[in-house]
């Protein structure tokens, strides 16, 4: 500590009493909500109070705002619920995107070479078995190809997103109506053959119930089951794991087929729950959301609909700012990304003290 | 961490109250939706993109016009895919109280039908689809405008200017080649794209023709280098039905004559901009609201033609036109109107070397494309007729189609 001596003294911290961590996440919103509040006003001249509650009112404002808020919410932490594993095995997967998408595409090949021809019920457990089944492949390729050769699968996992992408795009010409419009619309919008049952009459409430069991099921595996400790090992330290008997390249391909599966499935709510056709863009960059959303909870499941629930609502909120105030959309991805910024930053506060320093050393 | 969640959870629940609070405002302005005086009439937008892109621009233009013509109150949603979203979309908007709803892209129209049938009471309307005179749904209608007489027109001044230049020396006729750069192989550029080359070869009898697809509707890089392709190929002029500024500005680096498509691009390119034509929708929104305030019934398919102001040509560049352009373009507009000229004229074109007597198009749209109405009536092939949206999918000689992978 007698090297040259900068304004600031950086340390970490043992854990933080939980009233300290709280002050500290509840100071950077605080403080995250009055930057904003600022830049409203000095680049809109809208009173902010009267923006946030736009925000508020876009998201939960009528039963229907809530119930899309509440869908997007269920897509999105399921993604996030697929990464998971995969982080805390420390294995970077930003192929979820990829991943979701083939599980579109096998869906609506499903829907569109099937429909009609087969029982409603036999085509819908043959599109579960496709979408996951294709997720799972997306999983595997960058899995195995980790295991055994040690590639790298951030690279790997995002070539395959362009393969997807290229892939849906190849059949969405081939089953475009009509010729040359480069759009399949809604797949047997009048037979509705291979759409999943709307539960309760409402469309959305099939996927939120399913992606909240999905929740409780990650969170014991991932905390309470053999193969979420071996993955919490491989994550911590491969060599750890060999000594200890763990067939590391198993871990690997197996919590990767599992998270491609999981995205595989989301495909399958996604365009056979409720969007009922095939775009390259369906999935909306929600694969690489759900990395922020996983990283944000520090990989707990519970944590995730917090996080994913902040992200839906401010994006929905930003969609009502822009019809009601005349705004440019972008300017409520501004906002997002001061309120993203302030909360991330403030793990820094939480993780690290921070101290000016006296004019003595303190050792 | 639990802490965390429970103050996030507090803070949202307290703006929540918030919100609730000034929603009661709402509520109030919404207890009298009922009659249909212009001052509780409400209009609905659906956009695809936000008025960055030049086609949403020119919808979102049109929509405030209308509007506030008639006095109107009016939401317009940006940024809406064309997913399940642009369903949710069209429901809020109905639930917030508008009693007619519009979007502007062709992806919409699927999930304006289920909206439309889940809101009999609601009036939904979609510029540029396929499906109302096959759905018969009496609240869900589509919208075009012809046009392919606006590309015609541009294709006159087109035409105009590659005489001028083979009147100065600067090429032979023979090689008075015009390169175009499209979106997707659709019924919609192929129509436009036709009507522009028969417009210029009406004026420039050895004009041909090259078409290279870039298989998005903005792709800024694509059209740039489909234009640069073009050029290098021996085009002499250029065209577009894509959205971005990718072709104009290839043109004014190279120097080639532009005519571009949804408004002007003088003020990027004054050196080679020429003419550009575009689809005003201020008038059929103004058609369609006031048919919904009048309860009267709104047409399953309209389309805007010259007559009605839909279909106009924007700021003739008379730096880089013809002499004579203007007059010509007047000329050429009058007989259309009239009726005397045709654009598609089975006369003025051939296929595969024979001249159409019979063309059956795929009006009503299905899955394998099956042809279903016989489109020549009179001697001309009848487009934005049996439906507003475009059919023609001919591919005449003296164009060539460079690629087709769209």
């Amino acid at each position: 500590m007698n090297k040259k001596q900068s304004l600031f003294h950086i340390a970490k911290r043992d854990t933080l009493p939980w009233y300290k961590a709280v002050l500290i996440r509840g100071g950077a919103i605080v403080l995250a909500l009055i930057v904003c509040a600022i830049v409203t006003t000095l680049l809109t001249g809208e009173n902010p109070i009267k923006v946030y509650s736009t925000i508020l009112y876009g998201a939960f404002g009528t039963s229907r705002k809530s119930w899309v808020t509440f869908h997007n919410l269920a897509i999105l932490l399921g993604i996030s619920l697929a990464v998971t594993p995969a982080f805390k095995m420390r294995f970077w997967n930003i192929g979820a995107e990829g991943q979701v998408l083939i599980g579109c595409l096998a869906t609506a090949a499903c829907m569109i070479c099937l429909g009609g021809k087969i029982p409603n019920g036999l085509l819908i457990v043959i599109m579960i078995v496709a979408s996951v089944a294709a997720g799972a492949l997306w999983g595997f390729l960058p899995g195995i190809f980790k295991a055994k050769w040690n590639t790298n699968e951030t690279l790997f996992t995002l070539m395959m997103n362009y393969i997807a992408t290229q892939l849906a795009a190849f059949f969405i010409i081939v089953w475009e109506v009509p010729k040359g419009s480069g759009k399949i619309g809604i797949i047997n919008q009048n037979t509705e053959a291979g759409w999943l049952p709307v539960l309760g009459g409402q469309r959305y409430l099939l996927p939120i119930l399913l992606v909240a069991i999905l929740t409780g099921v990650m969170y014991i595996y991932l905390n309470y089951s053999k193969h979420g400790y071996e993955i919490a090992v491989v994550g911590e330290s491969q060599r750890t794991a060999s000594y200890a008997g763990i067939k590391v390249e198993r871990v690997i391909v197996r919590t990767m087929i599992l998270s491609g599966a999981i995205c595989g499935l989301i495909g399958l709510l996604l365009t056979a729950g409720t969007d009922h056709t095939l775009t390259t863009t369906i999935v909306g960059g929600r694969g690489f959301t759900a990395v922020m959303v996983s990283w944000m909870a520090k990989f707990n499941p519970i944590m995730m609909i917090f996080t994913s629930l902040l992200i839906v609502v401010l994006s929905r909120g930003a969609s009502e700012i822009s019809s009601v105030f005349g705004l440019n959309h972008s300017f409520a991805d501004i906002l997002t990304g001061i309120i993203l910024f302030f909360i991330i930053g403030s793990e820094f506060f939480i993780t690290y003290k921070v101290s000016l320093r006296k004019g003595k050393k303190e050792a | 961490m639990k802490k965390f969640l429970a103050l996030l959870l507090s803070l949202v629940m307290v703006l929540a109250l918030v919100a609730c609070g000034d929603k009661t405002d709402d509520s109030n302005n919404g207890d009298t939706q009922d009659n249909t005086d212009a001052a509780d009439f409400k209009v609905g937008f659906i956009m695809l993109h936000d008025e960055n892109s030049t086609y949403d621009l020119n919808f979102i233009n049109a929509a405030k016009e209308a509007c506030e013509t008639l006095g109107v109150e009016y939401t317009i949603v940006t940024n809406v895919p064309e997913g399940q979203e642009c369903y949710d979309k069209a429901a809020e908007l109905a639930d917030a109280g508008c009693n007619i709803i519009f979007a502007d892209s062709f992806g919409h129209e699927d999930y304006m039908i289920q909206a439309a049938k889940d809101f009999p009471d609601v009036q939904f309307c979609h510029s540029t689809g396929t499906k109302a005179h096959t759905e018969g749904l009496s609240n869900y209608h589509n919208a075009f405008a012809s046009i392919y007489e606006g590309r015609f027109l541009a294709g006159v001044a087109a035409g105009m200017k590659l005489n001028e230049m083979i009147a100065n020396g600067e090429f032979s006729a023979d090689d008075a080649k015009i390169g175009y750069v499209g979106a997707f192989t659709y019924a919609e550029v192929i129509s436009g794209y036709t009507s522009f080359f028969l417009g210029a070869r009406s004026v420039c009898p050895t004009a041909t023709m090259e078409v290279t697809f870039t298989g998005s509707w903005y792709d800024e890089t694509a059209e740039k280098e489909g234009a640069q392709k073009l050029i290098q190929n021996g085009c002499k002029l250029i065209s577009q039905h894509a959205d971005s500024m990718g072709a104009p500005t290839a043109c004014e680096t190279a120097g080639v004559p532009d005519v571009s498509y949804n408004g002007s691009t003088e003020a990027a390119c004054p050196n080679t901009y020429l003419i550009s034509s575009r689809i005003d929708w201020a008038p059929y929104y103004e058609y369609a609201i006031k048919a919904a305030m009048n309860g009267d019934a709104i047409d399953a398919d309209w389309t805007g033609t010259l007559a009605t102001g839909s279909v106009v040509l924007t700021d003739l560049n008379e730096n880089v036109a013809a002499e004579g352009t203007a007059e010509a373009i007047a000329d050429a507009t009058a007989k259309l109107e009239s009726g005397e000229l045709h654009v598609f004229d089975c006369s003025t074109f051939t296929v595969d070397g024979q001249t159409l007597t019979s063309s059956m198009a795929d009006v009503d749209t299905d899955a394998d494309y099956t042809p279903d109405t016989e489109a020549i009536v009179d001697g001309y092939f009848a487009e934005s007729t049996f439906r507003s949206a475009p059919y023609f999918q001919l591919q005449i000689d003296g164009i060539t189609l460079l690629d087709q992978a769209f």
